[in-house]
């Protein structure tokens, strides 16, 4: 039960702008060792990719741009859930529409093969139009309700995908699209390795590149519509709706632009992941997936948007590093007694579990104690 | 005409074992305002301790009848535990937290619930031994097992005790005192924790012995099986109105029907553009459609936006 | 590297103390990111195995490194160990035989790794193999999994033989690295169906699939065949691999009255659906593809519904493979369990890619793989030989039936086209049995010997007319 008075989101306002505006208000030397960490930073995550392949292999470096995919879906599930505070049970299902989008117009389905350009906003928007179709007749739902029936919508859009191979094959059915065209500006494909100051890049490391940058802008947007006048009326709505509504908030309104601009951030994810994985099928959007990306956001942090993106690069990489416990099980015991990937799930149940008993803003909880629930 | 009086009585049954299901969810909503995800594990969990029972007890040569009688007694008594164990641990904590943190609890207990289901017993589907082979019997060209006959009495009993608790008994009073405002109800001297506690325990019972019935009925058990029983079943409490006994019967009931005969017919209807695959989508449909349309259910009474 | 660790963890530790005081928080951010920046890339680093040198002791070593992609834990975990063992015992044989590329001594490594049957995991184990430069890949088990892991292989040039995974799609990308040793669905469907018509006599068939790639491409492929056959295919349904009630179904075949269901999914749900079959009175027989041909399938029927239901299962009886008793007697006493389903074709596997080594002279894939385009080679299978696209090309293909609660091989027929096998089926020849003359591991075992697995051998040839398998390699 935090504080939903003013004061404090202006006031952090106030400090976010200063601190996007640079100097104002912070002393010259403090603007100066700003710009030196924000250039460490840049320098830091450009050179990662290229120091993991080097120590961790290749590997690593396409883990990394899953955890890069799914901190987009998180961020646009943080939208929702965290700033307007409505629990989306079916988000994948926008994740699905944004990488079948692009899917079916980037590949031999339709012996289409459209630019990306093209591709990539026109999987948002048919996201976002998703997102205002199930959240037009279900928004004015209680809490609890809109997670059944979000939860029923993710699993309708699945079982078209999966059906939608007759009597007209559109999606190929259960087995899913093959040879989808990998993100290209005429015949400069990432899918080929390049050549930039005698450093050859690979498709993998190309796609990081591409990756971060997206997640970097969202970054940036989701900060921006946080400290709006929209991001404040989300979190008017999510601490007490019948207040905001009398303080003359366009409830309904609001709600369904918090499920489009959600929407529109999976449809962008889900476009970019057909492109890296090459593959799409019905496989990799149940309802698994959806409470996956819901525990990055609670885990992470639920409002706060370095939270979600550092919960998604935590649960990507967890499933990778309990891995070791099966050979560490098998060495020991000379058989795995608990799966790596049961035990993920186990302490993914538990953390859901304890973390709203003891630390419900999660691991890396938005500042000003203002908690996201 | 006999294809169609099939259909009905497969819906029939199904829709009682939603209905079965439905009943726990309903106790718990009504009194707490939560959905309790893990309910559909909780009757997993009852299908998978009778199963062991069963195979342990006749394996030591007990007859059929006792050593079901045993394996529902052992369900209904480890899940019981299992239920008042989740309100205690998971639940009471957070009654007075923000609205989502009990929801996202809840899908937490579903999860570990699961998965410590798997780790105990496999991932594999569990067969039920071979002893039970139900009688047939024919009517008007469709047959009826006797285990359908006694999954649709036991759903109407149950029921039927149920109201008998509700309205009848003190807990009932208690309960509906508590579901109405429970900080008044304390102050009238009733223990509103114990009378969450007891509904839990019920309602858990009850998920027990609809876990025996789907493991009978179907023959397997499997870690994964409460879940998507667990989606219907609260869907159906939803459509006949959340919070009200008959209405979670009805809405099972309902729900049976229409999968049935979606299933059935549907294919034919539309020339084969559409097939018994869509049927969760009906269900779902409706469920939107209701929410919707009635928002307090068939049966269920308005609440205010801040019940 | 736990020493470098320990401080890092502990940085991360102190970076996500909760906020109290605003001025300290961006550094903190900095230091918490950094942080956890470093763990993911020490932590990653642990994971990785750096290539051993080649032992300089003894005669020149050429190391080549194979990998296995299967799921090796979840539900499918015992199928992988399966296939994993199976490639084992094969590295194990190749290793002690001596074999040598362009004058050194091969010495063959296994990478294992677990794809846990997910499409995103598989390319990120396909990727970590392609990292560590393996030589040639087993793997993967699943469709869903070995389509998307192939273009990572096909990319860095690493010919990939799966097992088993039989969606058609697999092969059928383009990749010059594709292969498998298995029948796809195009091939199991029409064989199956071929049978269901000449040997069961359908004429009506009522077709369900589980809305799997597996389920959906070997039913979609059995209803063309079985339709283009002159059977009628009456009804076209779909349910799914999570359901256990299929009454509403099965009462709407009931009313069509069918004289074969076929099912295109796996056991847990053709057991519940067989035994609703007969509480529902469907007199109707039952077939399906290998992934009901289990014991499982029989405990979750019951005996009295699964007696008498057909299975088709890619490859020889495990009795009459032509390495067959000799393979399953190693096996046995070098793992302590029998032989479950695919040891043999990841044993083969691994003989392919040597083999292929061996006529390129070299453990190059670039060089070698050419070859393994080219093998003919007498496996514990079978006659090995792949077609353009990759695929095994006349793959045999057994019928089992359950009789007296057991799954007992009835037929084998070739996967050829219809017109080379008819004649062959109808004349119970047995034109190649003998083709295992030049296997390396052993000749032919006697068909009738005591069978290590769930189908026993005692009475495969009882039924069939032609138990002995009709391959023509030739």
């Amino acid at each position: 039960m935090s504080e939903p008075g003013l004061s404090p989101i202006s006031a952090d306002r106030a400090s976010a702008g200063a601190a996007s505006a640079g100097p104002a208000g912070v002393g010259p030397a403090g603007a100066v060792g700003r710009r030196l960490r924000v250039s460490a930073w840049v320098i830091a995550l450009l050179i990662l990719p290229l120091v993991v392949d080097a120590t961790a292999g290749r590997a690593w470096v396409r883990i990394l741009d899953v955890s890069l995919i799914f901190a987009l879906l998180a961020m646009g599930l943080n939208v929702v859930v965290g700033f307007a505070g409505l629990l989306d049970l079916g988000y994948i299902a926008f994740f699905a529409v944004g990488a079948y989008a692009y899917a079916l117009l980037a590949s031999p389905q339709f012996d289409l093969h459209l630019s990306f350009i093209l591709l990539l906003p026109l999987g948002a928007a048919a996201a976002a139009l998703f997102g205002v179709m199930l959240g037009a007749p279900t928004l004015k739902l209680r809490g609890d309700y809109l997670a059944i029936v979000t939860l029923g919508f993710g699993e309708i859009i699945r079982i078209f995908l999966n059906n939608l191979n007759r009597p007209v094959n559109i999606t190929n059915g259960p087995f899913g699209i093959t040879r989808i065209d990998p993100l290209s500006i005429g015949s400069f494909s990432l899918a080929q390795p390049h050549t930039l100051f005698g450093i050859t890049i690979a498709p993998i490391h190309a796609y990081y590149y591409v990756l971060l940058a997206c997640v970097a802008a969202s970054m940036v947007i989701c900060r921006r519509l946080q400290f709006s006048r929209i991001g404040r009326a989300w979190v008017a709505i999510r601490e007490d709706e019948v207040a905001a509504r009398a303080m003359g908030i366009n409830t309904r309104n609001l709600k369904l632009l918090a499920f489009a601009i959600g929407a529109t951030f999976g449809g962008v994810a889900g476009g970019l992941f057909a492109a890296v994985q090459g593959f799409v099928s019905p496989e990799s959007f149940t309802l698994y997936d959806s409470i996956m990306v819901l525990c990055m956001v609670v885990l992470g942090g639920m409002g706060h948007i370095r939270g979600v993106v550092l919960g998604a690069f935590v649960l990507t990489a967890l499933p990778e590093l309990l891995r070791l416990t099966g050979s560490l099980q098998r060495t020991w015991f000379g058989h795995v007694w608990i799966d790596p990937a049961d035990l993920r799930m186990l302490l993914f149940g538990l953390a859901l579990v304890l973390m709203m008993r003891w630390r419900p803003a999660g691991i890396w909880p938005a500042p000003h104690g203002r908690v996201g629930t | 005409m006999d294809i169609f009086l099939q259909q009905v009585i497969n819906g029939l049954v199904l829709g009682s074992v939603y209905a079965l299901v439905a009943l726990g969810y309903t106790m718990v909503y009504g009194i707490l305002g939560l959905i309790n995800f893990a309910h559909g594990d909780v009757v997993m969990v009852g299908a998978f301790t009778g199963l062991a029972l069963l195979k342990a007890l006749l394996a030591a040569g007990t007859g059929l009848p006792i050593a079901l009688a045993g394996a529902a007694l052992g369900a209904v008594l480890a899940c019981g535990l299992l239920g008042v164990a989740i309100e205690r641990i998971a639940y009471r904590p957070l009654r007075h937290a923000p609205r989502l943190a009990p929801l996202i609890t809840a899908i937490g207990v579903s999860i570990l619930i699961q998965y410590v289901a798997a780790i105990l017993w496999s991932k594999q589907y569990l067969a039920l031994p071979a002893a039970f082979t139900p009688a047939t019997w024919q009517i008007g060209g469709a047959s009826v097992t006797d285990l359908q006959v006694l999954i649709v009495l036991l759903a109407g009993v149950l029921m039927a005790a149920l109201l008998w608790l509700i309205h009848g008994t003190k807990l009932g009073c208690a309960m509906r005192a508590t579901e109405q405002n429970a900080e008044v109800a304390g102050l009238m001297g009733i223990n509103t924790n114990r009378v969450i506690a007891a509904t839990f325990l019920i309602g858990s019972a009850l998920a027990a012995l609809a876990g025996i019935m789907v493991l009978l009925y179907y023959g397997v058990a499997h870690y994964f099986m409460g879940f998507m029983l667990g989606l219907k079943a609260f869907t159906a409490a939803v459509l006949g109105g959340i919070g009200s006994v008959p209405g979670a019967m009805l809405g099972g009931l309902m729900l049976g029907l229409i999968e049935s005969l979606a299933s059935g017919y549907i294919g034919d209807f539309t020339g084969g553009v559409f097939g018994s695959n869509y049927r969760d989508v009906f269900a779902f449909i409706v469920l939107i459609l209701v929410l919707v349309l009635r928002p307090a259910g068939l049966l269920g009474k308005a609440q205010g936006e801040r019940a | 590297m736990p020493s470098d660790a320990q401080p890092v963890r502990s940085a991360v530790r102190t970076g996500s103390a909760p906020y109290s005081i605003r001025a300290g928080h961006s550094s903190q951010h900095s230091g918490l990111i950094a942080a956890a920046v470093l763990t993911f890339a020490v932590i990653s680093g642990c994971s990785r195995e750096e290539p051993k040198p080649a032992a300089s002791a003894g005669p020149v070593e050429v190391v080549a490194r194979i990998g296995l992609a299967a799921p090796l834990t979840g539900p499918q975990a015992h199928t992988g160990e399966d296939i994993r063992n199976g490639v084992q015992l094969a590295i194990d044989d190749i290793n002690a035989a001596a074999v040598t590329i362009g004058g050194a001594r091969l010495r063959l490594e296994l990478l294992a790794e677990d794809d846990e049957a997910n499409p995103t995991k598989a390319t990120t184990v396909a990727q970590s193999l392609v990292d560590r430069k393996v030589a040639a890949v087993v793997g993967h088990f699943n469709s869903g999994a070995s389509i998307p892991a192939s273009r990572i292989y096909s990319e860095a040039g690493v010919p990939q033989i799966s097992p088993a995974s039989t969606n058609p799609k697999y092969t059928e990308q383009g990749f010059k690295t594709t292969f498998r040793v298995v029948a796809n669905d195009n091939q199991q469907g029409p064989a199956l169906a071929r049978f269901a018509l000449e040997r069961m006599g359908a004429k009506a068939i009522a077709v369900i699939d589980d809305s799997t790639p597996y389920g959906e491409g070997l039913a979609d492929t059995f209803a063309a065949a079985a339709s283009a056959a002159g059977a009628k295919v009456l009804v076209r349904e779909h349910t799914s691999d999570k359901d256990t009630d299929f009454k509403a179904v099965l009462t709407l075949i009931k009313g069509k009255r069918p004289d074969l269901i076929m099912f295109g999914g796996v056991d847990p749900q053709a057991g519940p659906m067989v035994k609703q079959m007969v509480e529902l009175g469907i007199k109707a027989r039952f077939a399906g593809g290998d992934a009901i041909r289990t014991t499982n399938f029989i405990k979750l029927a019951g005996d009295a519904a699964a007696e008498g239901v057909h299975a088709s299962m890619p490859g020889l009886p495990k009795e009459q493979m032509p390495g067959g008793q000799q393979f399953f007697d190693k096996f046995q006493a070098r793992f302590g369990k029998p032989v479950e389903l695919f040891a043999p074709m990841g044993y083969d596997a691994v003989y392919v890619f040597v083999e292929a080594m061996k006529r390129a002279n070299s453990t190059d894939p670039a060089k070698f793989l050419p070859e393994v385009a080219n093998t003919h080679y007498n496996g514990v299978i079978g006659p090995i030989a792949f077609d353009e696209k990759g695929d095994l090309k006349d793959g045999p293909l057994t019928v089992y039936e359950v009789k007296a609660g057991e799954w007992q091989a009835v037929e084998t027929i070739t996967t050829a086209t219809p017109a080379a096998v008819a004649p062959a089926a109808d004349a119970g020849t047995t034109s190649s049995a003998s083709a295992a003359s030049s296997a390396p591991t052993v000749p032919a075992a006697p068909p009738a010997a005591p069978g290590t697995g769930a189908a026993p051998a005692a009475k495969p040839a009882a039924s069939g007319p032609s138990a002995a398998p009709t391959t023509s390699t030739k």
